[in-house]
């Protein structure tokens, strides 16, 4: 597993953990009442689960086992993969931020940073959709 | 694949026809309070985030040679405490929606405990075979 997967998939954990304690929360808070100041918890369980933990994980892995290029670098330019990673991550916590903070005004450069993230994320996965070099000697064998 | 990755993936597309189910009779008019959120959590906990675990207690790099896939133990933990606990909230959210029940506010809570400690299992469980070759 390269290096990049390794942080992608153990911060999709991270976030999955804390995804899921806010979550546990919020359920305990529905049943017996604690304090409403708790609902605040509710966008960050949405955002910690889609996000961080899934979004974040099917990057990692995807990754991992897509498909690699002949030549170096065998996984395509791995500053985009990075920069996606970096910026999801931003993307996450500004938005946690805004609504622990109660700060509206945080969550449109938080969905930004996110959706750069996306672009980023497609770009470096795009190239490497494609068939394997054991697909494609089958599809030509075929073709013959 | 191993006998967890099975019952993993089998649940999950279970919890998946559930949700879809649900899907289907809400928008055929049945309207309970609580059944919203009882439908996202089959289908985000339930069917997506089971099938991830299946998947990746199966797919993860080896832990080590004795035992490649850490432990069975804490797999087959996480199994029966995230079922368990999704199963009791699909069950007591709509009636502690309906009527605030003590009854009810406690199987909620031991609920997501379940899921809680399930999430952890599985991440302690993960976390070691997360690792450059």
């Amino acid at each position: 597993m390269p290096r990049f997967s390794v942080w992608g998939i153990r911060l999709a954990l991270l976030h999955f953990l804390l995804g899921i304690t806010f979550g546990a929360v919020l359920l305990v808070n529905k049943a017996i009442p604690l304090h409403p100041s708790l609902w605040a918890l509710l966008p960050l369980h949405v955002d910690f689960m889609l996000m961080g933990w899934i979004v974040q994980l099917v990057f990692g892995v995807a990754y991992w086992i897509f498909p690699r290029f002949r030549g170096e670098p065998k996984r395509g330019d791995p500053r985009l993969a990075w920069a996606a990673l970096a910026l999801l991550n931003l993307g996450v916590w500004l938005l946690a931020a805004a609504s622990l903070a109660a700060r509206p005004d945080w969550q449109l450069p938080a969905r930004a940073l996110q959706a750069a993230a996306a672009l980023l994320l497609a770009a470096s996965l795009w190239g490497r959709a494609k068939p394997t070099e054991t697909g494609k000697a089958l599809m030509d064998a075929a073709a013959r | 694949m191993p006998a967890i990755t099975r019952w993993f993936i089998k649940a999950s597309l279970l919890y998946l026809v559930l949700a879809l189910g649900l899907a289907i009779a809400q928008a055929a008019g049945l309207s309970i309070p609580g059944l919203s959120a009882v439908y996202f959590h089959l289908f985000l906990v339930g069917w997506v985030t089971q099938m991830i675990m299946g998947v990746g207690f199966w797919f993860f790099p080896k832990y080590n040679q004795q035992r490649p896939r850490g432990s069975e133990a804490a797999a087959w933990a996480t199994f029966w405490l995230l079922n368990l606990g999704l199963l009791l909230r699909a069950l007591a959210e709509p009636l502690f929606s309906g009527q605030a029940q003590p009854l009810w506010a406690w199987v909620l809570v031991a609920s997501a405990a379940m899921q809680w400690l399930a999430g952890l299992l599985f991440v302690l469980n993960s976390w070691p075979r997360i690792k450059e070759r």
